[in-house]
């Protein structure tokens, strides 16, 4: 939605035509123009790379793609084909990105200003195929920024803006842009192809600004480091550089929308303005908290929804400035580090804690892990717990794992298949399992 | 193997293309074979690392290296090599690098990485027909962190994971995994295995490899002396102690076809290479092995046997005639050392 968010028609041409989020992924790599694709496959990324080789064997693009052996060489690949001098795409899901994590490290570390795709899939055991965001979350620390899209429209235009950004001589990182596998990855939207000469006027060919494997000098990259000041010297180069994205972003956000006419901002406002309560979610889920926020503002709740786009850098100020003031704020992570909670919600309380009109409330839920989807009254539920609050400031930092006493029943179900007994009357739970919420029931508070 | 490029010692380069100070051990093998296989090379070539000792080659901010470098990760090197080589080729199809510009591409790499962590990017490599070289410099250990056992540590060797106790006191029983053949599998263009101490064989080598697009791929038998448990000065006779026994056969495959580039005029009894090195030394103290030295002689001959290449040469190993003593082995009180003079190759025999 924030993708179509014009603010006066665009400057140049464009085609509009109907895309899944993955033929989009596709789409950005094309009209960045991309040199090299090292790719393997995965569910529910493939289509991307099966789109690019397409083109590829087509000749419809001039870049190459080889197939690797793993997602770890396809991203050692990715490194230094970089490192060599050229502008370098990839794609992965889920499994594939930690199977290659160990180069994110060195992807960052060697400062290589490349963009991966990442298809969200929820990791095994269980395995599974569906999103949620332990796995693109899981990088949260490698020294990749992260873009997190909720339509087809943002991934074009995030892969554009991530290669703008990754390249800026003052930043040198790379960048994933995140997508929700099926919610997103395989569902068609409409989206505005622009043309590539004006692709170029915003992201021209690649000119590495830092030395290259290719160079007249030769260099050494990647030199072990062993000494501790100098070791902590390169991370804090690091951080530094991921920090100054946050004022280099808008800027090119900026140009973005005065070219194409869709501005993305590090995170999105959805009937923010005079809300009371307000949600805060990622991703392709944020199109039904969408949904949910419309229902409740038409029953007179004051809310809002704020999405966060940005992950990496993390915009402290931006969410301090959208949530001071608030009377409430919900946090729904689609992703548990277990035995903490929420990752997002973590991250957004240590943003707050310095204001002086911070929320009253700060809640934490846990929603959507392997897809699952909001059910009816979640949403109202949600907002009753945080108009209501009844939780000591303990049992505010724990998070609620939205489920339902019907899904209770309905994996009861399931368990009695598995175990081949009769249906119980009463839902198989483990020690100390508390279902947070009851849909079906009237939640006033904090269960 | 006729020699074309490398007739003598002097034919090869004296411009050395690794800086002295290095951060590698004293009598390091490894390097060794590094510096006369870079010297072969020539000039623009990017290494590509694969995390071992030669790790430290490069450690900030120095590098003895002139050429380019990179260090991946431990099990990535030779699709680390696949980037770079794509990369310049992109670079040269867009008219940004010139063909005088191009680059060989190398990966270096221990026996740990190209054994076992790394060998699926290897094979890999190979299967897709990259251009590049790939030189293993084994010690038969995973030798960084401290010796312990690889798939190439050879029958009855101690090893820090397979140390010599009263109830396990033959070393490790693994039989050394066959990497040659392994690669052989997919018929590359170019295939060797070198020894630092045969400098004019291995030197031919790659510049016989040069003549070949495609995978170029050798082993380097690398004495390492703290793993080995040898005196540092001892690394070139020990190497050549390998290959008068036997147990490195030097050898060479052209999309496949095996053909061994030298031979010993007689084979010398491996205890002669055992019993030098520290690491099966409980081979022979307190008391004798019978059994585990003759096994791995029996592994040996088995080998020779099988590969049919030198018929009557063959039968000069009889058993009884190298059993009189060591013939390739240093004689008590001799200087050993490196100086061109030690080198005694003998004629290639094809």
């Amino acid at each position: 939605m924030s993708g179509r968010n014009s603010l006066r028609p665009p400057r140049c041409h464009m085609t509009r035509t109907m895309l899944t989020g993955n033929a989009a992924a596709a789409w950005g790599a094309r009209l960045a123009e991309v040199d090299y694709v090292p790719a393997f496959p995965i569910t529910p990324q493939t289509e991307i790379i099966d789109t690019l080789a397409r083109w590829c064997a087509e000749r419809e693009i001039p870049a190459r793609l080889v197939m690797m052996d793993s997602e770890h060489s396809m991203l050692a690949a990715a490194a230094t084909a970089a490192a060599t001098g050229v502008r370098v795409f990839t794609a992965t899901s889920s499994q594939g990105l930690l199977y290659g994590f160990e180069m994110l490290y060195a992807i960052a570390g060697l400062r290589l200003p490349l963009v991966l795709v990442n298809v969200a899939r929820a990791l095994a055991h269980p395995i599974t195929l569906e999103p949620d965001h332990n796995d693109v979350l899981a990088a949260r620390d490698t020294g990749f920024l992260q873009f997190h899209c909720e339509t087809s429209q943002e991934v074009l235009d995030s892969i554009l803006l991530a290669y703008r950004l990754a390249e800026h001589e003052r930043i040198l990182l790379p960048v994933i842009v995140n997508l929700d596998g099926f919610y997103l990855s395989f569902t068609r939207e409409a989206v505005d192809l622009p043309q590539l000469e004006e692709v170029r006027e915003f992201l021209p060919s690649f000119a590495p600004a830092y030395p290259v494997l290719s160079g007249k000098e030769s260099v050494a990259l990647g030199a072990a480091v062993l000494d501790a000041s100098l070791y902590s010297y390169f991370k804090h180069q690091m951080h530094n550089a991921a920090e100054s994205a946050l004022a280099i972003y808008p800027q090119i956000a900026a140009e973005f929308a005065e070219r194409f006419g869709r501005r993305h901002e590090m995170i999105e406002s959805f009937m923010l303005d005079d809300a009371d309560y307000v949600f805060v979610m990622t991703n392709s889920f944020a199109s039904m908290g969408k949904a949910e926020i419309k229902r409740l503002r038409n029953g007179g709740k004051k809310v809002g929804l704020a999405r966060l786009r940005m992950i990496r850098p993390f915009p402290h100020e931006a969410i301090q400035q959208l949530l001071a003031g608030r009377k409430g704020v919900a946090v729904i992570d689609q992703n548990i580090s277990v035995g903490k909670g929420g990752i997002l919600f973590s991250e957004i309380a240590s943003a707050l804690y310095g204001l002086n009109d911070r929320p009253a409330v700060l809640l934490s839920f846990i929603g959507g892990l392997g897809g699952r989807r909001f059910r009816p009254g979640e949403f109202a539920g949600m907002l009753a717990a945080m108009e209501t609050p009844s939780a000591t400031g303990a049992e505010m930092a724990r998070p609620h794992l939205l489920f339902t006493g019907e899904e209770c029943r309905e994996v009861g179900r399931f368990f009695d298949i598995a175990s081949n007994e009769p249906a119980s009357e009463h839902p198989p739970v483990g020690a100390g399992f508390k279902p947070a919420l009851h849909a079906s029931e009237d939640v006033k508070g904090i269960p | 193997m006729k020699r074309e490029a490398y007739k003598s010692l002097r034919t090869i380069s004296h411009s050395d293309p690794l800086g002295p100070g290095g951060p590698l051990c004293a009598g390091c093998g490894g390097q060794l074979s590094l510096r006369l296989f870079h010297k072969a090379l020539g000039e623009n070539v990017i290494f590509i690392n694969a995390a071992s000792c030669s790790t430290l080659l490069a450690t900030y901010p120095f590098t003895p290296l002139n050429s380019s470098w990179i260090y991946t990760a431990m099990a990535c090197a030779p699709a680390g090599a696949q980037g770079v080589r794509d990369a310049l080729d992109i670079l040269k199809a867009k008219g940004k690098l010139g063909p005088e510009q191009d680059r060989k591409v190398v990966v270096l790499t221990g026996d740990g990485a190209a054994q076992d962590i790394g060998l699926q990017s290897t094979m890999a490599a190979i299967y897709r027909g990259l251009d590049f070289y790939y030189l293993c410099y084994d010690n038969e250990s995973y030798g960084n962190t401290g010796f312990q056992t690889s798939a190439s540590t050879p029958y009855g060797a101690r090893t820090a994971t397979a140390p010599i106790t009263p109830s396990s006191p033959h070393g490790s029983l693994h039989e050394r995994r066959d990497l040659f053949e392994i690669w052989r599998v997919q018929k590359p263009p170019y295939l060797a295995t070198i020894s630092a101490t045969y400098p004019l064989d291995l030197s031919e080598k790659v510049y016989r490899a040069s003549k070949f697009t495609g995978p170029k791929l050798f082993i380097a038998l690398s004495p390492c002396p703290p793993g080995w448990d040898v005196d540092p000065e001892w690394s070139i006779e020990i190497a050549r102690l390998a290959v008068q026994t036997g147990i490195w056969p030097l050898k060479e495959a052209i999309h496949g076809e095996v053909s061994h580039t030298y031979l010993p005029r007689k084979f010398a009894p491996v205890e002669n290479y055992l019993k030098r090195q520290g690491r099966f030394r409980h081979l022979f103290e307190p008391s004798r092995d019978d059994e585990t030295i003759a096994h791995i002689q029996a592994t040996v001959d088995r080998y020779w046997k099988e590969a049919n290449v030198i018929g009557d040469q063959l039968a000069v190993a009889k058993r009884s005639d190298v059993g009189a003593g060591p013939r390739a082995g240093p004689r008590e009180g001799q200087p050993q050392g490196v100086a061109p003079t030690s080198f005694r190759e003998t004629e290639p025999l094809c």
